[in-house]
């Protein structure tokens, strides 16, 4: 890295034996600091996550509903698949697997999407907020980069956060969705491994929304000059 | 190293402005040289390119022309890696403002510097318990700043400006926010540091008790140096500061 050229060197600490001229932010100090961040913020943070929250647990709802309409199917009873067709899926005879329906799809898409916009939203406003702190930061010595790592920290702790209390609820709603529709019969033949896969899928999705939210206004956070960040908030 | 190498030199900086069409000239040709250990005082009224000057020695603004040396290194030329090394290790800031990170404890606000220096944890804290213990904070490091009042923040920051044992501590108007007693004490804190420590000491300030602290007194005007004094030519009868204070200020009460 940028350890060939100290301009510093020779002058003035020759007498303090080899010290490293880089400035550091170990990993677990990071995360200990976002974390407190977050912690000092909590309403606000909790806000920011909300409409994460909302998405996911649509996006997980749809996803476990499928997994437990298969799980039907898959039991190869005609009474289940009777039923399956009455309370709205769409299958040919034959099929052997259901699919989100491309409605359902939209719809998660979209939310999704109304999402991703409004952590943006928020997450430039919070950045907005702590200018001069970004800026005292910068005068202590912190890389671009430092900036940058703690606010994707941040973000990708509430998006884990919000994500996976999302894609629970969603979970859990669709499966007591099945048994309110399909009866005791949807639980015995619920496929749990496909179930917890797709439940982790969905928080995964929730993270990926959180990071890419956060990713312009932390960029626009890192890069500003200290005088900038510090003369902003008047 | 010799004592009285020159620790900043400002050569010929100028800065200027541009709000749409129109062009501000902060700074018109600052031409300064600050010994190591030297505590300076820039003086000048509200408007006349303090901060701009403060911003352009610590760093953290670039000058439209001229140059800035630390340790006459030229540091238009240092890189980012550089520069933030150079915030980190050589200078300490203390703002008018405070500038403590609201969500950080009065401790962990003096360790992080030491954090960003590669300092290991516990090190880190016992240095930063002293410090706050040295500006006569030891018992309130658990403190966030908005359990603080605004001198005890002040103070935090001292202790945070010195937690690398920086060559230079830049402070601009740190006593504007504080009330007169208040900022007596946080001048003297400064003074105390600076003889004790040698740390060079650059204050842009407009509070008149900070000349009878300072070593030298750069009075500023409409961005240009008016006139430097060393100390022994400062003692001057308080009138004689009052007139002087009306004539800097164009007759306007601060
Ligand atoms: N970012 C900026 N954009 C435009 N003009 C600026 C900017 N920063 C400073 N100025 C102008 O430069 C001049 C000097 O400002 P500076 O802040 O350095 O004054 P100062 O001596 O610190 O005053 P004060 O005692 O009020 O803090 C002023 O006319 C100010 O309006
Ligand atoms: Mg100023």
């Amino acid at each position: 890295m940028m350890t060939e050229k100290y301009p510093f060197e020779q002058k003035s600490d020759a007498g303090k034996g080899p010290v490293k001229r880089l400035v550091v932010l170990p990993f677990r100090k990071s995360v200990e600091i976002s974390f407190k961040s977050i912690k000092a913020r909590f309403f606000r943070s909790m806000i920011t996550t909300l409409s994460l929250v909302l998405a996911v647990s649509f996006l997980s709802f749809v996803y476990v509903s499928n997994d437990a309409a298969n799980g039907l199917l898959a039991a190869d009873d005609p009474d289940l698949r009777q039923s399956l067709i009455q309370s709205g899926y769409d299958l040919a005879p034959g099929a052997d697997r259901v699919d989100s329906s491309p409605k359902q799809r939209w719809i998660a898409i979209l939310s999704l999407l109304v999402c991703a916009v409004g952590i943006v939203n928020a997450q430039l406003m919070a950045v907005t907020e702590r200018f001069r702190e970004i800026g005292t930061m910068k005068c202590l010595g912190a890389l671009d980069r430092f900036i940058l790592r703690l606010f994707m920290l941040e973000a990708g702790m509430q998006g884990l956060a919000g994500a996976a209390i999302g894609a629970l609820a969603g979970g859990l709603f669709a499966l007591l969705n099945a048994w309110f529709m399909f009866g005791a019969a949807a639980w015995v033949h619920l496929p749990g491994v496909v179930v917890t896969g797709s439940v982790i899928k969905a928080i995964g999705v929730g993270c990926v929304l959180s990071l890419i939210g956060v990713l312009y206004p932390a960029v626009l956070a890192a890069r500003m000059q200290p005088v900038e960040a510090m003369r902003a908030e008047h | 190293m010799d004592a009285h190498h020159n620790i900043v030199r400002v050569s010929d900086v100028t800065k200027t402005f541009k709000m749409g069409k129109v062009e501000v000239r902060a700074l018109q040709g600052v031409s300064l040289e600050v010994k190591a250990g030297e505590y300076l005082s820039i003086m000048g009224p509200s408007g006349s390119g303090k901060s701009t000057l403060f911003n352009m020695i610590g760093g953290l603004d670039k000058p439209t022309s001229g140059k800035v040396y630390i340790d006459e290194v030229d540091i238009a030329q240092l890189d980012a890696y550089e520069l933030a090394w150079l915030r980190c290790r050589k200078i300490g800031y203390i703002f008018q403002t405070f500038n403590i990170i609201p969500v950080m404890t009065a401790l962990e606000n003096v360790t992080l510097p030491m954090v960003f220096a590669g300092m290991n944890n516990d090190a880190a804290v016992d240095k930063g318990l002293e410090l706050l213990e040295l500006v006569g904070l030891g018992d309130r490091f658990q403190h966030k700043p908005s359990e603080l009042s605004g001198g005890q923040q002040q103070r935090v920051a001292v202790a945070r400006a010195l937690a690398n044992d920086p060559a230079i501590i830049l402070a601009d108007e740190p006593t504007g926010n504080l009330d007169l007693s208040t900022g007596e004490e946080i001048i003297k804190l400064l003074k105390t540091l600076s003889r004790e420590t040698r740390v060079t000491v650059i204050s842009a300030t407009h509070d008149f008790k900070m000349l009878n602290v300072s070593d030298r007194v750069v009075w500023v005007r409409d961005g240009s140096i008016d006139k430097i004094e060393e100390r022994d030519e400062l003692s001057i009868s308080v009138g004689q500061i009052g007139a002087r204070e009306a004539a800097a200020t164009g007759g306007r009460t601060e």
